[in-house]
């Protein structure tokens, strides 16, 4: 009866012990299958930090009276910001935040103390690089408390009459670039980067694993042809695909959500050439190193998850242990991000951009060269 | 005479790491000429076809292809040279018409679209060049691989068992195109286990165990091979040839259909084992040894030289 026609068990455990046999075989699943619970897990629980400290600062003072250190000192205890530069004028500060090498520019200015004894409510001015609203909204939000129980603790004997129902400083902050703490702004940019990774990436993996899976590889290898036409000639096509799929992101950016677009959109064209570049780079050698087109897919995969998380485009990058930094500024999403959101949001030109553009090539340049180099291996 | 030789190579040799997959091989095949390469599975055959047309370079060996030399002008030779993978390898999700065009632009060939319009007459394959090509059945696709291999006119085709999972009607016509291009001078390499095949072939090459073992035409093969048939029919025949099996002389007791062929390479050997069994019962009959017999008889020889 049960080897009939019903619902038979043996027959279902042959086809699970079946699978099983297959997993085992199939490496690369089998390590992915392993792998990415383990990195998911270390990533989101250590690296990532909704709420980020130690946020670099730049300070320019021009008052070297004992409250301006006060209020810095107050600054750096509640851990949210570290000051990684002291700058001599606000040319310097800007173009620090221009860079994106600090978040925040605090700005003492002149007479501060004098004006503060006097109670004259001296300004107090904060610049933060709001490109990133998750990572400047926790500082900024919990600035004015710092300050006044700062100068609370200072306010004492004489200098009690300081204290009163309103705050004894002036506390001016500019969330530069995008005011209004628009989240759009940042992400839409941010998803054309992540877009194009995942896209460049896969494609391009899938399409030269195809080719040597179905054998048609041997094919074009016998014809007289040689192995850099045939890997430009694959790339080529698909950096055709990323500009469109760039033209359509930007264009849904600006008419659905309009985002601003500051800098010069061909400056971003060219800087989205070489990130493509680089991403196919990685495709072509996920393709030399996968034996078909799902473990192509997996490894693809394997490198998305990294690059979502670590590159500051779901998480602040500046909240995360150094250690996922470092992992982070290999990635060229990371650099990429810096890249569209400074041009489109900052308006940032050539020699802003040219730091973060060389790593994006470094990587790709790198990655390319492990491609070559597998690529002739594979012929023999 | 050299002149006249179409593959003129030796000693040559490819190793995979430790394997040594093709082991001094040498091999001559005249201008116009069909060879036939046989083998059983994993002998070398394609990895020799490969290192032919410059996919793979040899470790060892030297000599010519369609007079160039075979290890330095690989990149000359593949463009004279026509090779047909083992599985199709042509883009599924492409038409006939733009494989074709496909290749005829990687051979930067002239007057392109005639030749595409040519080559997809002479196959008879206009109707159909709108059809992708991966819905063709076996003999369609085979038929648009010959086409392909064709396009660029090369004066070799290196075929690597290119009839597998074709019917037996598609068999005959690609073997008859085949001997009209010979004549025209093309030559022919071309890889397979078919005995019928073989026997269509000018000159036949075998190699198993990645050595060569024998070369010649089919006559010149069978007569090299010292074997000696008989042919027997009677009652009970399956339980014969296990007896036979097992007696020394005898290598091989195959059924074919009514009859039994029984071979050895010893001939006085083999008679005095058939001796006790030649009763009314039986009716025996020294046959001609067939290429079956002598390609089975090759193919054993190396797994005793190893076993002694």
């Amino acid at each position: 009866m049960s080897h009939g026609r019903g619902f038979s068990v043996a027959r279902l455990w042959a086809i699970v012990v079946k699978e099983f046999i297959q997993m085992r075989r199939d490496r690369v699943t089998f390590a992915m299958m392993i792998g990415i619970p383990i990195i998911q897990l270390v990533l989101f629980s250590y690296a990532i930090n909704s709420d980020p400290r130690h946020l670099s600062a730049a300070v320019l003072v021009a008052d070297h009276g004992p409250q301006g250190r006060t209020i810095l000192s107050a600054l750096r205890n509640s851990t949210y910001f570290q000051f990684v530069r002291q700058v001599e004028t606000e040319a310097e500060a800007h173009a620090a935040l221009a860079r994106g090498e600090v978040q925040f520019l605090i700005n003492i200015p002149e007479n501060f103390t004098r004006e503060l004894l006097r109670g004259d409510r001296p300004t107090l001015l904060v610049e933060a690089d709001a490109t990133d609203p998750g990572a400047t909204g926790g500082p900024l939000g919990a600035l004015p408390s710092i300050l006044n129980s700062a100068l609370q603790n200072d306010a004492k004997g004489p200098l009690e009459y300081l204290v009163s129902a309103d705050s004894p400083i002036d506390l001016r902050i500019h969330a530069k670039y995008n005011p209004e703490a628009i989240t759009q702004y940042t992400i839409v940019p941010g998803l054309l980067g992540v877009v194009l990774t995942m896209t460049m990436v896969m494609i391009t993996a899938l399409a030269i694993t195809r080719e040597r899976e179905s054998g048609t590889m041997e094919n074009l290898l016998s014809m007289p042809t040689r192995p850099l036409e045939v890997m430009i000639g694959k790339i080529l096509p698909y950096i055709l695909v990323g500009y469109i799929q760039m033209g359509l992101i930007l264009a849904a950016s600006h008419l659905l959500f309009q985002v601003p677009m500051v800098g010069s959109l061909w400056l971003l064209m060219g800087v989205t050439l070489v990130f493509i570049a680089a991403s196919l780079a990685v495709g072509v050698t996920f393709s030399t190193l996968a034996q078909n087109q799902r473990q192509a897919m997996q490894m693809t995969l394997f490198f998305f998850l990294p690059s979502i998380l670590l590159s500051g485009f779901m998480f602040p990058f500046r909240g995360m242990p150094p250690w996922a930094q470092a992992i982070g500024e290999i990635l060229p999403l990371t650099h990429f991000l810096r890249l569209v959101r400074g041009i489109l949001l900052k308006g940032n030109g050539i020699e802003e951009v040219i730091h973060q553009l060389w790593q994006i090539a470094l990587f790709g340049v790198v990655v390319l060269t492990i491609a070559v180099f597998r690529y002739r291996r594979t012929l023999d | 005479m050299s002149e006249e030789l179409a593959i003129d190579v030796r000693g040559m040799t490819k190793r995979f790491g430790k394997h040594t997959a093709v082991d001094h091989v040498d091999l001559q095949v005249r201008k116009g000429e069909v060879c036939g390469f046989l083998g059983p599975n994993g002998s070398g055959k394609t990895t020799f076809i490969r290192m032919l047309c410059g996919l793979l370079r040899a470790d060892e060996g030297s000599g010519q292809c369609l007079g160039h030399d075979v290890i330095k002008d690989s990149e000359t030779i593949k463009r004279q040279v026509g090779y047909m993978t083992q599985k199709f390898s042509f883009w599924e999700d492409l038409t006939i018409e733009e494989n074709l065009d496909f290749v005829a632009r990687m051979y930067s060939l002239k007057n392109r679209r005639a030749t595409v319009r040519q080559s997809l007459e002479r196959l008879g394959l206009t109707a159909r060049k709108d059809q992708l090509a991966g819905q063709l059945s076996g003999g369609w696709k085979q038929r648009l691989a010959l086409a392909a291999c064709l396009i660029h006119e090369p004066l070799l085709l290196l075929l690597d068992e290119p009839t597998a999972g074709v019917d037996p009607i598609a068999r005959r016509d690609f073997w008859k195109e085949i001997h009209q291009l010979a004549g025209q001078g093309l030559t022919f390499l071309i890889a397979t286990h078919y005995m019928d095949e073989a026997e269509r072939c000018h000159r036949l090459a075998f190699i198993a165990n990645s050595k060569l073992l024998t070369q010649g035409t089919v006559a010149e093969v069978i007569e090299n091979s010292h074997l000696t048939t008989w042919a027997v029919d009677g009652p009970d025949l399956l339980q014969l040839a296990e007896t036979l099996q097992a007696l020394p002389g005898v290598e091989q007791a195959v059924p074919f259909g009514s009859i039994l062929h029984i071979s050895g390479p010893d001939q006085a050997a083999l008679e005095r084992a058939i001796a006790p069994f030649r009763t009314s019962h039986y009716r025996w009959k020294q046959v001609p040894s067939g290429l079956e017999d002598v390609f089975i008889h090759l193919m054993e020889k190396p797994r005793e030289t190893v076993s002694t």
